[in-house]
């Protein structure tokens, strides 16, 4: 009897973030063309697709750092308009980034902690002297990045630059810090990118235990289809600026379409 | 300073010593773990709390008097308090090393026929599910952290909070079922049941009683004046029985208990906690000075020169001044000033500014490395024993401390040297029996002696030397005596071999097997402009091999100075392709060499060796951490060493 035999189907609730037939162009660059996606509440949503094909414009559109000229994008059921990054990160909207983008002089610590800047509610110069109120509140935050730390196994490096961390834990960092900020989508840009077959084992088992643990939303985007094919519940190819195929990862893999434009096509 | 309260007769069980500690001294601190980046504490009363707690939760799941329970995890005070509750209970604690392989953790399961697992996280009860259907006597499995397991919905699966409230619900019902079934418990029960790693065959059941576990660690707290203001940390596995031994020193001494947030953070948590009182395998202390020389190697010149100067005066009069014999006045001074700006940063840099008791054992150590730390003002001792005498059989003494030998007797017991050379021990902490397994318990224990397998001799001061495992010693086809792990902790003092297997019995001359330090190596190579892509690679380096012949040629110099070791000189040489492991079952878990699986799995290339062939081609199984298995296939050169005429010539 293997434990996985017992485990019940996985459950998704409603829609979280539909993106509608949206469009993005840089001047005559069309970056992204008519793209729709249906993202449900606690999937692993993984988007793939060749160099180029629009992969992490789609991220940046999600989270308010490009604004698509066409279609609507809808988050909670709240249509938005032209919404800025720090607004969708306060809406719970979280992410990593392809090139790890950490203050490298600071420790893994300081930087989880300013994942949580965002809901520090006392006054600058308060948190500044640390006085009263504003340590007490720290206090609260620093017990919340604590459990990130557990969560994510990195307690020997807590006092460590991250500047001098090999890469695979400069990602987990990264995570961390995404974590930090308690979000409800979280979009991880190529969280595996460079990392040998053990990170990318850890960082697989972090993933899905964020999704189980705090039934995150998780959009990502990977180029290792092993990875792709064993964690994600749904799977979007796109292909220059288009949708190619949607659906399970069986649905997918067997697409000939993907096969022809992901995989290659035997001459 | 508070003292240690003295122990009544009828407080002959762990689970009445620590109702005892929570009545007189509720308040102090029982236990330390460092969670969530800080010092989380339980104080006696706390955990008199939890334990009860747990203890009927486990009743109310049905545990009964007798019932074997297993622990398996990391070292954390709610494991701890498992073995106290299960005892509480009656019960008999059964740990498992957590990094056992499910098949190992299989035989024992079965064969201690446990009815309880508790395990630490999801990593562990993947594993004990993976093999639950092979173990049918297994009837609940309760997990502490929950983390990855919310979706487990098996009906034999409990949460360790879930447990404890059962037991708070039961406790509200039924408010003296608790003291009644501690005090149903007595000193003659057993109340663990150790598993031996064992170089040969399956592991062995070794069953203590509380009384066998209780005096001999109060014959220690006695002898070494352990007070409740001496702090410990606990990081070595629960499964040894030397772990739990010093467990229960806390729980009848009174002090506190610590265990390390993780194992990659164990040296800064030793550091952060300042323990007094120690105990490291040789291995460790072997690690920490072998970093001291890598980064002192690395520091400036006039670092490096301080360094030195002050370590040559430490080995000079160090000792002297630990153990108080008379040093001259200047060398006190040159003493005092190396301490402060040597001796005292390096045992602060170590964590180890506190400490005033440190053991040792588990295999032999290095005298250059025992005197280095004890030169420094380390009070560095070793302690011989056994599993299956509560690791309690010798102790050296303060201020006669030696590097060859084990010391006397430990206060208590009693050693002889049968006539073949094996040491026999009887301590107050000897073992009942092997668990259902008289054949092996009719050959280890007879009359009360325990038979230990070492062999070994007393000096004329009284103290006791171990030479290697008696069935090990051999002799070669000249009848020169060939003592194997003798040569190889010759080996295994330098810096850069990290294990050595010596071949030699019924051969006609000796010959090594060496993994190099992969770090020690690897750092020497850098300063040496050597790139190297990997273990294999670095091993196979010529210049490796010099290197490591000039420390062959030192042992083999070393030896040729005692006219009966002479003939054991190393003739040839070879350095493996890749680290023995335990994974792949070539060491014990506690890092033994198993010398027959190493034999058949390497035998062309202890046919090279001795054959003269100048290289060997081998195929060996790895086994990778998450248990998937390679092969991997290599070639390895072999070298001859030089050997020197014997120096003095037998009387």
């Amino acid at each position: 009897m293997s434990a996985a035999a017992e485990l019940p189907q996985r459950t998704f609730g409603d829609t979280i973030l539909k993106v509608d037939n949206i469009s993005l162009s840089f001047g005559a660059v069309k970056a992204i063309i008519d793209v729709s996606l249906d993202i449900k509440e606690r999937q692993v949503f993984a988007i793939i697709g060749p160099n180029g094909a629009g992969k992490t414009s789609m991220l940046n559109c999600i989270n308010g750092v490009y604004h698509p000229q066409e279609g609507a994008i809808t988050f909670r059921g709240e249509k938005r308009g032209q919404m800025k990054p720090h607004e969708a990160a306060k809406g719970g909207i979280a992410r990593t980034f392809q090139n790890v983008a950490l203050f490298k002089g600071m420790t893994t610590l300081d930087n989880i902690m300013t994942g949580r800047n965002l809901m520090m509610k006392t006054h600058w110069l308060l948190q500044a002297l640390r006085w009263g109120p504003a340590m007490r509140e720290e206090l609260e935050h620093r017990r919340k990045v604590e459990e990130i730390i557990d969560f994510l196994e990195i307690e020997a490096i807590r006092k460590t630059p991250v500047g001098r961390l090999p890469y695979g834990l400069q990602k987990r960092v990264e995570l961390g810090r995404a974590l930090a900020a308690e979000p409800d989508l979280l979009l991880l840009d190529e969280p595996m990118a460079g990392m040998n077959m053990e990170e990318k084992e850890d960082m697989c088992r972090f993933i899905l235990d964020v999704n189980e643990e705090f039934g995150t939303t998780i959009v990502l985007i990977e180029h290792d289809m092993g990875v792709v094919m064993d964690i994600s519940d749904h799977v979007v190819v796109l292909e220059y600026g288009r949708k190619i195929a949607d659906g399970t990862p069986d649905q997918v893999k067997n697409d000939p379409k993907v096969i022809e434009a992901y995989l290659g096509v035997s001459h | 300073m508070s003292k240690v309260i003295a122990r009544a007769q009828s407080e002959d069980t762990l689970p009445k010593l620590l109702l005892r500690n929570a009545a007189k001294t509720p308040k102090q601190i029982a236990f330390r773990e460092k969670d969530y980046g800080i010092w989380q504490s339980y104080t006696w009363k706390e955990v008199e709390e939890n334990v009860r707690a747990l203890a009927l939760g486990l009743h109310k799941l049905g545990l009964k008097r007798g019932d074997k329970v297993s622990i398996v995890g990391d070292n954390r005070p709610h494991l701890y308090w498992v073995f106290l509750a299960v005892e509480a209970m009656g019960g008999v604690a059964v740990p498992i090393y957590q990094d056992s392989g499910a098949e190992e953790v299989q035989y024992v399961l079965n064969h201690a026929e446990v009815r309880f697992v508790i395990a630490e996280n999801q990593e562990q009860v993947d594993k004990i599910l993976e093999i639950k259907d092979g173990c049918p006597s297994i009837e609940t499995l309760i997990y502490y952290f929950t983390r990855g397991l919310r979706d487990y919905d098996l009906p034999f699966l409990h949460g360790y909070a879930d447990v404890q409230q059962m037991g708070r619900e039961l406790d509200k019902a039924e408010p003296d079922l608790f003291h009644r079934e501690v005090e149903a418990g007595s000193g003659d029960d057993v109340c663990l049941i150790a598993y031996t790693s064992g170089t040969t065959g399956n592991p062995k059941g070794v069953m203590h009683t509380h009384n066998s576990i209780i005096t001999s660690a109060e014959r220690v707290i006695e002898f070494e004046g352990l007070t409740p203001e001496d702090e410990i940390i606990c990081y070595l596995p629960m499964a040894w029985v030397g772990d739990h031994f010093f467990f229960a020193q806390g729980v009848i001494a009174g002090f506190p208990v610590s265990c390390p947030e993780s194992a990659e953070t164990l040296l800064g948590d030793i550091r952060e906690l300042g323990p007094t009182y120690f105990f490291a395998p040789p291995a460790i202390f072997e690690n920490l000075l072998t970093n001291i020389t890598i980064r002192m190697e690395d520091a400036g010149r006039i670092k490096k020169r301080m360094y030195d100067r002050a370590i040559d005066l430490a080995r000079k009069v160090g000792i002297d001044i630990l153990e108080g014999r008379s040093v001259g006045f200047l060398d006190r001074i040159r003493y005092a000033i190396g301490n402060f700006l040597v001796y005292g940063p390096l045992k602060d840099n170590l964590g180890l500014t506190r400490v005033r008791l440190a053991y040792t054992g588990g295999a032999p150590m290095g005298p250059d490395i025992f005197n280095f730390y004890r030169a420094i003002g380390f009070n560095l001792k070793q302690l011989y024993g056994q599993t299956e005498s509560c690791a309690y059989a010798c102790i050296q003494r303060n201020g006669d401390v030696r590097p060859d030998t084990v010391g006397p007797p430990a206060p208590g017991c009693e050693i002889r040297i049968a006539d073949d050379g094996e040491v026999l021990v009887k301590s107050p902490g000897n073992f009942t029996a092997y668990y259902k397994n008289d054949e092996a318990t009719a050959e280890t224990l007879i009359d009360g002696w325990i038979h230990t397998g070492d062999a070994g001799i007393f000096t004329d001061e009284g103290h006791l030397k171990v030479i290697d495992r008696a069935k090990d010693v051999g002799k070669l086809t000249d009848g020169t005596l060939f003592a194997p792990q003798f040569l190889e902790n010759k080996l295994k003092f330098f810096p850069a071999i990290r294990e050595a297997v010596c071949h030699g019995a019924g051969r006609d001359f000796v010959t090594a097997f060496i993994n190099i330090d992969l770090e020690a190596v690897g750092n020497w190579a850098e300063r040496h402009n050597i790139s190297y892509s990997s273990y294999t690679d670095l091993a196979g380096r010529d210049q490796v091999y010099e290197m490591i012949a000039d420390c062959v040629d030192q042992v083999n110099q070393d030896l040729a100075k005692d006219s009966e070791l002479a003939g054991s000189q190393i003739r040839r040489f070879l350095l493996l392709h890749k680290e023995l492991d335990a994974d792949d079952g070539e060491l014990t878990r506690t890092r033994k060499v198993r010398r027959r699986i190493i034999a058949e799995r390497y035998d062309p290339l202890i046919e090279a060796l001795f054959s003269g062939a100048e290289e060997a081609t081998i195929e060996s199984q790895v086994t990778y951490e998450d248990g998937r298995k390679g092969m991997m296939k290599a070639n390895v050169k072999v070298r001859d060493a030089k050997t020197h005429a014997p120096q003095r010539q037998a009387a």
